[in-house]
């Protein structure tokens, strides 16, 4: 369950559970959330809440909305997002944030119309009189109509990758080369005649045979067929008649 | 028609890093040219249940329908009869899951998602129902060919949020269609071009959560040589990035074309006598 701390000057006013699926902000006694101050709009900002996700917008107000310093016309709310209005401030907590989701949380579960016909109904008056309304209309109907988007979210924590490798030419034409392996995947050799590729994954580099009927030799060992064998520094990798040595970068 | 020799078909299920059981199921029939993947939703066990009887069922009854008659071939109403044989045996798998589902306790509330594509005369016919998906990687070109039925996607469509915002929303594996939650289903069935190089990926969304489409696409293009390494390269990423769903794929590449052998032909004729 997410929800709103208010604040003002560091001290803690309120917490506000997002149950509804509309929170208003202003300073009008009619809002969910009323701040009597002259800096916040009668009508201030609105909270949307669709199931585990928050949209935040202003409703034109007079002095703005701003999250995290930048003024916002419409913004999804992560977790940890600090909603300034004048001299308050708004902490959106969502405890079912990634990091701290439990496995469950990722299962695939059928959305029934009726589950956000629910939501949907605890707003008066949003033209939903109809009872047969179907997900999409229950969806349309409550939520307001996109303004620009807010500003976008970090992005989600990569795996760490390995500490950069890279490989040298040891024979052939292009003999000297050298090839830092940066990407997921690299491909090395010959298509039709002879193919490896080196995985990069988190704990360290992988090399397996792709196409061919001579398999690639490393340190003196020829690879099995679909078996990623571990690289280590300085192998050395024999492919297509070529010699090429695998290396950490310092 | 068998297709064995014009498709290269790869198959890979795992149960990702967190979960406990594996509730997906696959299935690749290279010679009727289909395959089906499920990923199976609902409480103990029984998501193993609904997506195992969608991949059973759907397995034998398009193989039956398909040797008795060939998939391209058109109905009297226009259509072919690999729609027809999608929409009647989906509506029975539907069914069959829906009342073990009502009849039975422990699987009360099972359901699955359905991505199938069946491959005749340069064609596929692809059917999904709830959040699988089927990609194509066409030459240098990538992109998934399916448009998932969930709460995400119509966000996405509505223009609630954008693209990048869904990656991350908290409300992904919300599907709003799914096999044997209702008495009926209503598939999303597309006909689809085919040539020869094509690759087509079919997986749960435990591959398409965890991996960028870019990262597959260069993977499907390093790897397309050797489709089984790269099914369990695909999987391997999935889990490297925390595999926090069960991660399955289905890789099918087009060796050759595969059209319908022309009907009133002489030669077919003759064949046709001989057989």
């Amino acid at each position: 369950m997410s929800k709103i701390i208010l604040s003002m000057d560091t001290m803690v006013l309120k917490e506000i559970p997002l149950t509804k699926e509309r929170i208003t902000i202003g300073r009008k006694p009619h809002n969910d959330i009323q701040i009597d101050n002259l800096a916040i709009s009668g009508e201030h900002a609105v909270v949307v809440t669709i199931l585990n996700d928050s949209f935040l917008e202003d409703l034109e107000s007079t002095n703005g909305t701003f999250v995290n310093g930048q003024a916002v016309k419409k913004h999804f709310l992560q977790n940890g997002d600090v909603i300034e209005l004048g001299k308050y401030r708004l902490k959106y907590v969502n405890e079912a944030a990634p990091q701290t989701a439990t496995p469950d949380f990722e299962k695939t579960m059928v959305l029934r119309p009726d589950m956000l016909r629910k939501t949907a109904d605890q707003i008066e008056n949003k033209g939903l009189g109809d009872t047969q309304v179907g997900l999409k209309t229950a969806v349309h109907a409550a939520v307001p109509p996109p303004t620009q988007a807010g500003g976008v979210p970090p992005a989600a924590p990569a795996a760490t990758p390995p500490q950069l490798a890279a490989i040298q030419i040891l024979s052939g034409a292009n003999a000297g080369k050298e090839m830092d392996l940066t990407k997921t995947l690299t491909t090395l050799g010959k298509p039709g005649v002879q193919v490896a590729v080196i995985a990069r994954r988190p704990h360290g580099y992988f090399i397996t045979h792709v196409e061919g009927a001579q398999f690639p030799v490393v340190d003196g060992i020829t690879l099995e067929a679909n078996k990623p064998h571990q690289l280590k520094d300085h192998d050395i990798v024999e492919l297509a008649g070529i010699k090429m040595e695998f290396f950490f970068k310092v | 028609m068998d297709l064995s020799k014009a498709l290269e078909i790869a198959t890979l299920s795992d149960k990702g890093m967190v979960r406990s059981h594996n509730e997906d199921a696959v299935l690749a029939n290279a010679v009727s040219g289909f395959v089906v993947l499920a990923d199976g939703m609902g409480g103990y066990n029984a998501g193993e249940v609904a997506s195992g009887m969608a991949t059973a069922l759907l397995g034998s009854e398009l193989e039956k329908s398909f040797t008795e008659r060939e998939p391209f071939r058109v109905e009297p109403d226009g259509r072919s009869w690999a729609r027809v044989v999608l929409a009647t045996e989906i509506a029975r798998a539907n069914g069959a899951i829906h009342q073990a589902a009502q009849s039975q306790p422990q699987y009360a509330g099972m359901g699955t998602t359905l991505v199938t594509a069946v491959f005749h005369n340069n064609t596929v016919t692809v059917a999904h129902i709830g959040d699988s998906r089927l990609y194509r990687l066409r030459g240098e070109e990538f992109g998934p060919i399916t448009r998932d039925h969930s709460l995400l996607q119509e966000q996405i469509d509505s223009g609630m949020i954008t693209v990048e915002q869904a990656r991350h929303s908290q409300n992904k594996n919300l599907v709003t269609r799914a096999l044997g939650i209702d008495p009926a289903v209503e598939p999303e069935i597309h006909d689809h071009a085919v040539l020869p190089g094509d690759i087509y990926l079919l997986c749960s969304d435990g591959l398409n959560d965890m991996v960028e489409d870019e990262e597959i696409a260069m993977t499907l293009q390093a790897l397309a040589a050797n489709l089984e390494l790269c099914a369990t390269q695909l999987v391997q990423m999935a889990n490297d990035n925390g595999g926090r769903d069960n991660v399955s794929v289905i890789l099918v590449r087009v060796r050759e074309a595969f059209a319908a052998p022309s009907r009133g032909g002489w030669w077919a004729r003759l064949l046709a006598w001989f057989k």
